[in-house]
Parts: structure tokens; sequence; C-alpha cells
């Protein structure tokens, strides 16, 4: 175990280097989208008070934090690793090492984590400011299980990002896959509207989406005092994370990249 | 002398076309080996089954007594690979490309920086280290490349195309370098498409078309089979050649071609070799 842990901390300590070379750049990019979204939805568009009692700026927080989980990890996770093993080719010199393919998939993956979480608890941080300042009723609480459900849905993108980055043979090909996947899933998957007030065809293909998960739990664990948590989402979004795992295991045992 | 590399009746398909054929070598520990042949032949694709990078169909790949497929982690211990095209992390600097290296390899903090202190100095690294790789040129981006492959000592190093894209003085210090590595005890196996440079550095030369080794031998040996001087004349609309054991053979050969433009007597190389062999020249395609 500790070895497994050595190996993941070296895999990512090259990302670390690259993180900290590039700091201002990444602060800037991890909370500019979801300001924007924030102002966009949350202020621009909509006021007034949501059918579970609270603002809709209050509602529409974790679903940004969600999304912003979402882009966040799934973009720095394959954007780098893109660039590492189709233009560095120093992806190549990582497997030709005597490292565990487990090490690989996590250390990998610890750019997205971090930046992810960068980005949604800043964001959350200026939620709770928001409420604080009496801009908001104050409905937002910082749970552990709010901090347990950011973490995973980090590190479930965060696989998924490696997988779309393993599988991509050209830059190209992860735009398409961007638009394809990822932007919907942005404005679809409950993060600026409730999934429960679509119809039943609308809420069974949206819960085919893993982000669906990720804002019904993030979103439960900001309100507890006005929503129950779901704890079926909970399981399934680990679910998620467990097969985008063993797709990118996959990927590098078979050598498919 | 022991077998530090077994490749058995290796094969590697893709899609529909084969680019390892049933392939046999053995390479010895110690030797400076040579991988001759044109684009496309298989040289590279071997080096990627054996470095762990690609997986092949069937056979066999023993790295110093460890099978690649059986064992991985230990056969890639012993194993370093400078890849055709200069793979180091961009984003980071040199120093940093090596330390990340080295981490791969499980070397502790004192152990690495050591090692990378005396490499850089062996190599003349030193005041590039905290550079950002793009402001080396190629040449030096190379050496860079070969102090990453070599922090964890290995005993087999395979430079695949080592000095493809470089100028003259470029490429014969990595000659230098290479030569270096192999004085240090180092099994070095070299891929590559200049004949000069199999010819400069090789003990021995594996000749590779269609992803079969045609023929294995020293540079000597290779062109003395065919004979150790060719006669290469002009003769109706192309360039011909013909091989003798001696000079006074191919004297006499010459003065009967009185007729003909120009001709040339001269030692037989690798290239006079691989087109006897396969009837096309070494820099084309396969």
């Amino acid at each position: 175990m500790t070895n497994l842990l050595k190996q993941i901390y070296y895999v990512a300590w090259g990302d670390m280097k690259f993180l900290r070379h590039n700091i201002l750049n990444i602060v800037v990019m991890s909370i500019m989208s979801p300001i924007l979204y924030l102002i966009a939805f949350g202020f621009g568009l909509r006021t007034g008070t949501t059918d579970i009692g609270v603002s809709y700026v209050s509602f529409v927080i974790p679903g940004i934090v969600a999304l912003s989980s979402l882009n966040s990890s799934f973009s720095s996770t394959s954007a780098r690793m893109n660039v590492q093993r189709l233009y560095y080719k120093s992806f190549d010199e990582m497997m030709m090492c005597p490292l565990s393919l487990h090490a690989i998939v996590w250390g990998k993956c610890m750019l997205g984590l971090i930046r992810g979480l960068f980005g949604c608890f800043l964001l959350y941080a200026l939620g709770l400011a928001l409420g604080y300042a009496g801009v908001t009723e104050g409905a937002l609480q910082l749970t552990p299980m709010l901090v347990i459900c950011t973490v995973l849905s980090c590190i479930v993108f965060s696989f998924l990002g490696m997988a779309a980055a393993l599988i991509a043979k050209s830059h190209q090909s992860m735009a398409t896959f961007n638009s394809l996947v990822i932007l919907p899933m942005t404005f679809l998957c409950g993060t600026f509207f409730s999934v429960s007030a679509l119809n039943p065809v609308f809420q069974a293909i949206l819960y085919c989406f893993p982000l669906t998960y990720s804002s019904e739990i993030i979103r439960a664990a900001a309100l507890p005092d006005y929503l129950d948590f779901p704890w079926l989402c909970l399981l399934v979004l680990i679910l998620w994370g467990a097969a985008f795992y063993a797709l990118d295991y996959w990927l590098l045992k078979t050598r498919k990249v | 002398m022991s077998d530090i590399i077994v490749i058995e009746d290796l094969v590697k398909r893709f899609d529909d076309k084969t680019a390892i054929d049933h392939l046999d070598l053995r390479i010895h520990e110690g030797e400076l080996f040579g991988f001759l042949g044109p684009n496309g032949a298989g040289k590279t694709t071997t080096v990627r089954c054996v470095a762990t990078l690609t997986n092949f169909d069937s056979g066999r790949i023993v790295v110093d007594g460890f099978d690649l497929k059986a064992e991985p982690v230990e056969a890639k211990k012993r194993m370093g690979v400078i890849q055709q095209q200069v793979s180091l992390d961009k984003d980071l600097t040199i120093r940093e490309n090596m330390i990340s290296h080295a981490m791969y390899h499980m070397m502790g903090k004192r152990e690495r920086e050591a090692k990378i202190e005396e490499l850089s100095e062996f190599f003349g690294l030193g005041e590039y280290l905290d550079k950002p790789v793009d402001k080396l040129s190629g040449g030096w981006k190379k050496r860079a490349a070969i102090v990453c492959a070599m922090l964890h000592e290995p005993r087999v190093l395979f430079l695949d195309e080592p000095t493809s894209g470089l100028d003259i003085n470029a490429r014969r210090l990595l000659w230098d370098v290479v030569r270096r590595l192999h004085a240090a005890g180092t099994t070095v196996i070299l891929t590559t498409h200049y004949i000069e440079e199999a010819e400069a550095l090789c003990d021995r030369v594996g000749i590779i078309d269609h992803g079969r080794i045609i023929a294995l031998d020293t540079p000597q040996n290779l062109c003395e089979g065919v004979g150790s001087v060719a006669v290469e004349w002009h003769g109706g609309d192309q360039t011909r050649y013909r091989y003798f054991r001696s000079r006074e053979e191919a004297n006499e050969f010459a003065a009967s071609l009185e007729d003909e433009g120009s001709v040339t007597i001269r030692r037989t190389n690798l290239e006079d070799v691989f087109v006897e062999l396969t009837g096309k020249s070494v820099g084309g395609s396969a």
C-alpha cells in the first residue's frame, strides 16, 4: 500500500510541477466560467424561490459546483494527457517504467482532482459569502458530505478525462467528444434546473449521464435542511467512477492507446 | 557471451499488415547492435514491442532473463529507451524531466540527485538543467533524453533512430556519446537507416526488411559475404553494381567496361549488402 501511494505521488509529481508553473493561468481558468454561469443563470436569468423553498441562486450554486467538477477535472486530466501522449510522447516514457498501472491511473488523475476541487471550493466559498452578506438567504451549508461528494465527483470526471485522452487519436477527436458528451451534460444534467421537473422520458435520458447524479448529491449535501440525501445517486456515481477506472486500467493494460 | 535480449518467433500485425514476421534475434550482453533497414521495415515496431509500448501477437521476448509478458516490471527495470522523437515533457525543465524519470524508477531523493549530477556532467548538460526543454537544440534534447533513460542504470539501452533530424555535428557528438556508453559496459541497441552510422558504431548489424531479419553479422562479414570490393558504373539508363572478392578481380572487370561511362571501384558498404539482399535502397520505404 505504501509503495502504491509512493508510486501515485511519483506519477503525479510532474503534473504538480506543471500546476505550479501555471498557477495564475489555472486560477483564472478554474473560476472564470463558473462565475460567468453564476452571473448569467443565477442572477441574470432567474430570481425568486424554487419549489424546494430556497432562492434560485442557492439552488443553482451546488449545480454549478457539480458542473465545475466536471469541466475542471475532465479538461485538466484529458488536455494534459492528450498532449503528453500524442505530442510530447512523454506518456510513453512513463509506460516504459516499472510502475503499477493502478498508480498510473490514480497519479494521472491527481491534476484533475486538485484543479476540480480548487474551482469547486472557490465557487462554493463565494456562495457561502453571498449568504453571509445577505445577498441570498444563507441556505447553503458546508457539510462533510458536501466535501465527500465534491471529491468523488472530481475523481469520477478525472477518470472519464483519462479514458477520453487515452482513446482520442487527435486534438480533433477530443474536441468532438467535448461537443457531443461534455457540453450537453453541462447544461442538461440537473445543473441549472431540477431533473424531476422534466417529463419521464427526458428524466430517463438524463439519468444515463453521471453529472445528473453528481448534481443531485452535491445539491442535497449543500442544502441538507431542504433536501433528503439521495444515497442511491451516490452509489450510482461510485459505480460510474468504478466503470471509468476499469476502462482506464483496461486501456493501459491492453496498450490500446 | 550470454544473451541479454532473446526474441523468439515474434509476430506483430497491424490490421492486415504484418509489421514483424516471425522474427528471431539474440543480442549478446555488452554488444553494440544495430538494426538497419528502410522506413517501415519493422525496426521501431520491434523496439516498441521490447520496450512494452506495443503488445505483440505471438512469440516471446526475454530481457536479461525476465520474460516480458510474465515479469514486465523486472524487465522494465533493466531497460532504457530513447525514442525516435524526443519524448521529454516540454512543460517542465530538463531537471524536472530527469527527476520525474528517476521517480518513475523509484529512486530516492539522494540517489537521484547524485545520479543527475553525475550524468549531466558526463554529457555536458550542467548549464542547461534548469532551462525549459524547448530552449535546447535538437542535439542537446537528445542528450537530455539519454540522461533520463540512463538514470536508473539500465543494462540495455535502446536508441531508436537517435540521430534522425540532427545536423552532422550533433550526429558526430551523439556517436561519441554512444561509444562512451558502450565502453562503460552498457548493451546498446540502435535502430538506424544511416549506413555510415551502423558501420561506424555497431559490433553486429541485423538487416531487417518486411519485418524479418534477412542478414545478421558484423558489418565486415556482411560486406565480405557480398564481395569486399564493389564496381559501380553507369550502364544503359541506370547505375549498376558488381561485387568481387579482391581488388584484382574488380580491376580486371572494370577494364572490360571501357565502352561504358565512368566506373568507380570502392570498398563494399552495408548499403550494397542491403541492395543485393532486397533489391532496393535503405533510404527508401519497405
